[in-house]
């Protein structure tokens, strides 16, 4: 399968048979796919079909079993490391630490110092960069947004997002999916995995259905400019 | 993204975090001060006899104390799985692993700083050989405790008990430093034989066991 638009530049992600393996459980049964750049791909399908698993594969947390996939032009994930975010399952922050506290020392992995970058990815997600409270007191909500800043922060060519609305109410999601159209109107690929299609009606590109740890089908979306002009507002 | 950069980033990050919780340090400071005054109950040695037992009492207790911090070492990691995003990161794994163990060494040490007074009263203490040397033996045998305490914690973070699991890896691992440790500090202690071959040992060890856990850390790391 290939992405049907901006097909003169090279893929963003190819996936060359792609098995994974859970002992003798296979949760990716022979992926092959390729997804261009500068789109926004929403992933949809049933619990078990194997969406956050593709998506951690592709992001290096897990090696595949059989296939390959190249990223970014590269089969050496470690070296495109730097141009890929991940926002998983987890919040991925430290409950101890404030919201700016956070992004520092994750901005300082990417050899980020510049507090300017932080705050800017604080309020992109409509957080106060001076709020504060540790994590631990966050609403879930605003742990999902600022896990989002965090995934962002070094400004990614390719983003990867495991259920970025869970436990966020229909507003902020709604905001959130804007967030999002605005940032691959930049140029970035998004990969969104999500049970909320509806939320990315009008900002996606394209819907990607998985079954049975394959893609069934693959389906253009219709755009709508309206969506990505909304704005977030700080909380 | 240099290693230096990103291990005193790591560093500095959980320093402040302990520094909020004080989860470790207060765990092995109880403990080690509850071992201390057990065995001074139990034993009620005298000057002599404090000196000749002084150094087995001195690591055991801080080696039982140490695995307390150890095991809490990937605990922070591990909730929210914070570990995924140093692992999608650029970030140089082996910073994280130096971080962890220079984290857990100033722990230690600390602890020891807090203790030493402790044994000196508790148990009369009086060194009949030269004190710097003791200091020499506290900071190459806390290395030896915390380069493997470390990486064996991170390699037994996927496992279900691994609070019981990091004990029954590294402490047979320890033997040969803990050996040393013990041998070196008696030696000093009572003064009666020359501790420079098990302080070379201990050189020898640490050098062995930082070069083995650099080498293997970011298989351990990206272990699924």
């Amino acid at each position: 399968m290939t992405g049907s638009s901006d097909l003169s530049s090279s893929p963003a992600i190819v996936l060359d048979n792609l098995v994974k393996f859970f002992g003798r459980f296979a949760a990716i049964r022979g992926i092959s796919a390729s997804f261009a750049p500068g789109r926004l791909y929403v992933v949809l399908g049933d619990n078990g079909a194997g969406k956050s698993t593709l998506l951690r594969m592709v992001a290096g947390l897990m090696e595949p079993s059989q296939g390959s996939f190249t990223l970014l032009g590269t089969k050496n994930h470690r070296k495109v490391a730097h141009r890929v975010g991940y926002m998983g399952h987890a919040p991925l922050l430290y409950d101890e630490l404030s919201g700016m506290e956070n992004l520092r020392y994750f901005a300082g992995l990417y050899g980020l110092d510049d507090d300017t970058v932080c705050r800017k990815a604080m309020q992109m997600v409509g957080l106060d960069p001076e709020l504060s409270r540790r994590i631990g007191q966050y609403s879930q909500g605003m742990r999902q947004r600022l896990s989002l800043a965090r995934a962002v922060l070094h400004d990614p060519e390719l983003i990867l997002l495991d259920e970025p609305f869970s436990n966020v109410d229909v507003h902020s999601a709604r905001e959130m999916a804007a967030v999002l159209g605005r940032v691959r109107d930049k140029g970035k690929t998004i990969f969104v995995v999500t049970h909320q299609a509806t939320l990315m009606e009008g900002v996606a590109d394209e819907f990607v259905h998985m079954a049975a740890g394959q893609i069934v089908s693959r389906e253009e979306a219709v755009r709508k400019a309206a969506l990505s002009n909304a704005e977030w507002t700080p909380r | 993204m240099t290693t230096i950069g990103v291990t005193r980033t790591t560093l500095l990050k959980d320093l402040l975090m302990e520094w909020r919780s004080k989860d470790a340090i207060n765990s092995m400071l109880f403990f080690a001060l509850l071992v201390v005054v057990i065995f001074s109950f139990a034993f009620n040695p005298t000057a002599e006899e404090s000196r000749r037992i002084a150094g087995g009492l001195i690591w055991v207790a801080f080696l039982f104390a140490a695995v307390v911090a150890l095991n809490q070492t990937w605990a922070r990691e591990l909730r929210n799985q914070v570990l995924d995003a140093y692992r999608v990161s650029p970030a140089p794994p082996n910073a994280l692993f130096l971080a962890k163990a220079i984290g857990n060494f100033f722990f230690v040490v600390v602890l020891e700083a807090l203790m030493a007074p402790l044994f000196v009263v508790f148990y009369d203490l009086r060194s009949v050989g030269p004190v710097w040397q003791l200091i020499v033996v506290a900071l190459l045998g806390t290395w030896a405790l915390v380069v493997n305490g470390t990486f064996f914690a991170a390699l037994s973070i996927r496992t279900r008990s691994r609070e019981i699991m990091l004990p029954l890896i590294l402490f047979p691992i320890s033997i040969p430093a803990l050996l040393a440790m013990v041998d070196a500090t008696t030696s000093i202690l009572t003064g009666e034989a020359s501790p420079d071959f098990w302080i070379k040992m201990l050189a020898v060890y640490d050098v062995v066991f930082t070069a083995v856990c650099l080498l293997l850390f970011e298989s351990v790391l990206n272990a699924e």
